[in-house]
């Protein structure tokens, strides 16, 4: 029996639990004393009997899952021969991968040595057993939950209290997995970046002027040593967004007092999808865009009036990042603005202000949070970005504060660190994960300060 | 239930209007500070004031009454260019202040409503402090030369206003924190504040218990001393109390109007009578 079978058969099961639970229920509320009738709808008990029934069985099948590869795997490995067991660990993981490949028919048994046959026959025999204990025992869970709860139905048993509770549990569960992630990611990048750590001291990494990864494969090569210094990386990341940051916000908050100010309806119907096409363009196109057309034209207009400007550069990029980022705050901006109550414009405007003053002094004020709010977004996505700075700034670690010259980011450094074949344990690949976690703290920090303005801001005004 | 049974004359309101006649009384005073003459409002297709005459007099208070949805807020809101902020809206006729057109070509709606305040029906403070709040106006303007020149008109506006000694401590504490009678009173301050000629009142106690009701209903009378006065109100002892002339609107249409005691000791149309004795409908 296949687990979907199972799952079928414990669906069916906890069917007929929410139907007799319910059907039992039903009888006595047609009592005639108030006092004898249930506590509640008959369909609470049916939904508690249901839960009796599938909770149990469901919490079996995933812990039988979960455990049973290390269990099996142990198992067969005890029956293999001493000399086999003996072995390191990295190949009696290989050999025991043999074993389930074939176990599994995934590899023919004809090309395997003997030993591995007999242990793949040993395996498959384990999962056949395993699998009628699983099914077995979940449906017998299922049973006795099902009768565990249905005998527990009286008439003042607070159905209704239970399902509440079970259904805040289950929705607990659901952000606390999400939680749980997050966690997960940042302890792995954590660990990783500890490893990182110790191969490279902490004050090189986050004070070193200077980043050239590429180190020694073998120990006899020369000249490359490698060196992590990862301030210029960040350096250009805040230039690249300061870029991007300069061009988007005032074009976008500009863009956005328009639409929702002055605007007529018709003129809104147009721009504003017009505007959102901006944000469906997919960053790689920017990419080529501004490395194609923006850098050039960069580079023209700089000698003619006598720059130098590298092919590559910090302003080619953060322009173009910028020009994408526009449709984020504008959008976002124009929802807060419109939100803003028309009592507010008109006892400014009913004070003799114009619409220009009014806007200034109370439309924006009054929407500054959420400017703010999808402001920090930008700052967010731009420091994320990656393919417009691939394409555009370069991948040259000059550690520089003049947008004319190629800079490189975090985000670009990281795929270059982490594409093509890598063994994972290198320096090099090591530094993606310190990175990245000084890029995750990085924006933790950005929005914590954010949103501490903000309340600080609401508090003020409300 | 068939509701056309109970009506069975369908009427549209162009009808209805049609069949009130004329408007009683005197719309016209001696001493007009605003005018408004064969005023016709619409929003889109739909007409909502028909034919308005009416004066506000100088230094006199002008209460308007009538039942909900006959067009009270849009005529206020005409007589300072309000109703500009309202795409739909078009207003014809001749409206004056000092006998100059307001909807002339040359007249500026942003000097207009600085002639002209108003204050609004549910309270809307800025949220900023209540001393930018009062000063808010000034600023605009230009009405104060300095900060002690400021600093003196917002406290003078704030105790016209009688709201002076409960914020005194706090002027610089958000607006938006008091309760909503002191909000009420702040905007009138507000409205002070910029010296404007005339003051319209958009049923500014609606949201006020007796107490503070009683301290604004003072206010106007004090303010009547230098301002002109409209308000709107659906307190008939309101009314009676603040006002010297009264006009009583239906459907769009002014029915009545005259001095105060005639209209409500002895008004002359029998829809006006129906209303302030509470037999209306
Ligand atoms: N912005 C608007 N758009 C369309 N129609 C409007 C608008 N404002 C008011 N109206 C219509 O104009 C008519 C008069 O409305 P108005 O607000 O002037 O009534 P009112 O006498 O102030 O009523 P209330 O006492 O309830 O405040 C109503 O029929 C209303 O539906
Ligand atoms: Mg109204």
């Amino acid at each position: 029996m296949t687990i979907s079978l199972l799952l079928l058969l414990i669906f069916i099961l906890t069917a007929t639990g929410y139907v007799i639970g319910r059907a039992r229920v039903a009888k006595m509320r047609n009592q005639v004393d108030r006092s004898e009738r249930p506590h509640s709808l008959p369909r609470y008990y049916g939904y508690m009997v249901a839960i009796y029934t599938a909770l149990p069985a469901l919490v079996v099948i995933i812990l039988w899952i979960f455990f049973e590869s290390t269990v099996l795997t142990g198992l067969v490995s005890k029956q293999l021969p001493a000399d086999t067991q003996a072995l390191p660990q990295g190949q009696l993981n290989l050999i025991l991968n043999d074993i389930k490949n074939i176990a599994v028919g995934n590899m023919s048994q004809s090309t395997a040595d003997p030993v591995r046959t007999a242990a793949a026959d040993h395996f498959s025999r384990l999962l056949d057993n395993s699998q009628w204990a699983r099914n077995i025992l979940a449906i017998l869970v299922a049973l006795l939950g099902m009768f565990f709860g249905y005998r527990s139905i009286h008439k003042d048993q607070r159905a209704r209290v239970f399902v509440e509770r079970a259904i805040m549990i289950f929705l607990i569960a659901c952000s606390s997995l999400a939680i749980l992630t997050t966690v997960g990611i940042v302890f792995s990048v954590l660990f990783e970046s500890l490893r990182f750590f110790d191969k490279v001291p902490f004050s090189e990494f986050a004070f070193g002027l200077h980043w050239s990864p590429q180190t020694a494969i073998r120990t006899d090569q020369v000249g490359s040593s490698g060196s992590f210094g990862a301030v210029p990386i960040f350096a250009g990341t805040l230039l690249i967004s300061a870029i991007a940051m300069l061009v988007a916000v005032p074009f976008g908050l500009m863009s956005a007092i328009y639409l929702a100010e002055y605007a007529s309806p018709t003129a809104r119907a147009w721009i504003k999808p017009l505007l959102e096409i901006l944000a469906g363009i997919p960053t790689v196109v920017y990419g080529f865009f501004a490395a194609l057309t923006m850098a050039p034209l960069m580079r023209n207009v700089g000698e003619a009036i006598g720059l130098t400007v590298a092919s590559e550069s910090a302003l080619a990029a953060g322009l173009v990042m910028g020009i994408m980022i526009i449709p984020f705050v504008s959008s976002l901006s124009d929802d807060v603005i419109t939100a803003v109550p028309q009592a507010m414009r008109d006892g400014s405007l009913g004070l003799g202000a114009t619409k220009s003053e009014t806007i200034k002094n109370v439309v924006i004020p009054a929407a500054l949070p959420g400017i703010v709010g999808g402001v920090l977004l930008a700052v967010s996505r731009a420091i994320g970005e990656t393919m417009i700075v691939v394409m555009a700034a370069g991948l040259a670690a000059n550690l520089t504060i003049n947008p004319l010259e190629a800079v490189t980011t975090v985000t670009v450094q990281i795929v270059t660190l982490l594409t093509g074949d890598q063994a994972f344990d290198s320096p090099k690949t090591l530094a993606a994960f310190a990175l990245g976690l000084l890029l995750f703290i990085t924006t933790l920090i950005l929005n914590i300060i954010a949103l501490r303005t903000v309340r600080k801001y609401r508090e003020q005004y409300e | 239930m068939n509701l056309d049974q109970e009506q069975p004359q369908e009427q549209t309101i162009e009808e209805i209007v049609a069949s009130l006649g004329d408007t009683v009384g005197e719309a016209r005073v001696d001493n007009p500070k605003m005018t408004c003459t064969g005023v016709d409002v619409f929003y889109a297709d739909k007409q909502a004031i028909f034919g308005v005459d009416l004066d506000i007099g100088a230094n006199e208070v002008l209460s308007m009454i009538g039942p909900s949805g006959c067009g009270k807020s849009t005529l206020l809101r005409c007589l300072n260019r309000m109703n500009d902020t309202i795409p739909i809206c078009k207003v014809t006729g001749q409206l004056t202040l000092d006998g100059e057109d307001i909807y002339g070509k040359q007249t500026d709606p942003v000097l207009l409503r600085a002639r002209v305040g108003m204050v609004f029906q549910k309270p809307n403070p800025f949220p900023k402090s209540i001393y930018e709040n009062v000063a808010y106006g000034p600023r605009l303007h230009g009405l104060s030369r300095n900060k002690a020149d400021l600093d003196d008109i917002v406290v003078t506006s704030l105790r016209k206003a009688g709201i002076y000694n409960e914020v005194k401590d706090r002027l610089d504490q958000p607006g938006t924190g008091l309760s909503g009678g002191q909000q009420q009173r702040l905007c009138i301050a507000r409205t002070i504040a910029c010296s404007p000629e005339v003051i319209l009142m958009d049923e500014p106690c609606s949201a006020l218990d007796p107490i503070a009701t009683a301290k604004i209903e003072e206010l106007i009378d004090e303010l009547r001393e230098n301002y002109s006065i409209a308000i709107v109100t659906h307190s008939m002892q309101q009314a009676a109390r603040v006002s010297q002339r009264t006009a009583y609107f239906h459907l769009g249409k002014l029915v009545e109007v005259g001095d105060t005691d005639t209209i409500f000791t002895n008004p002359r149309h029998e829809l006006t009578e129906n209303y302030i004795t509470g037999r209306f409908g």
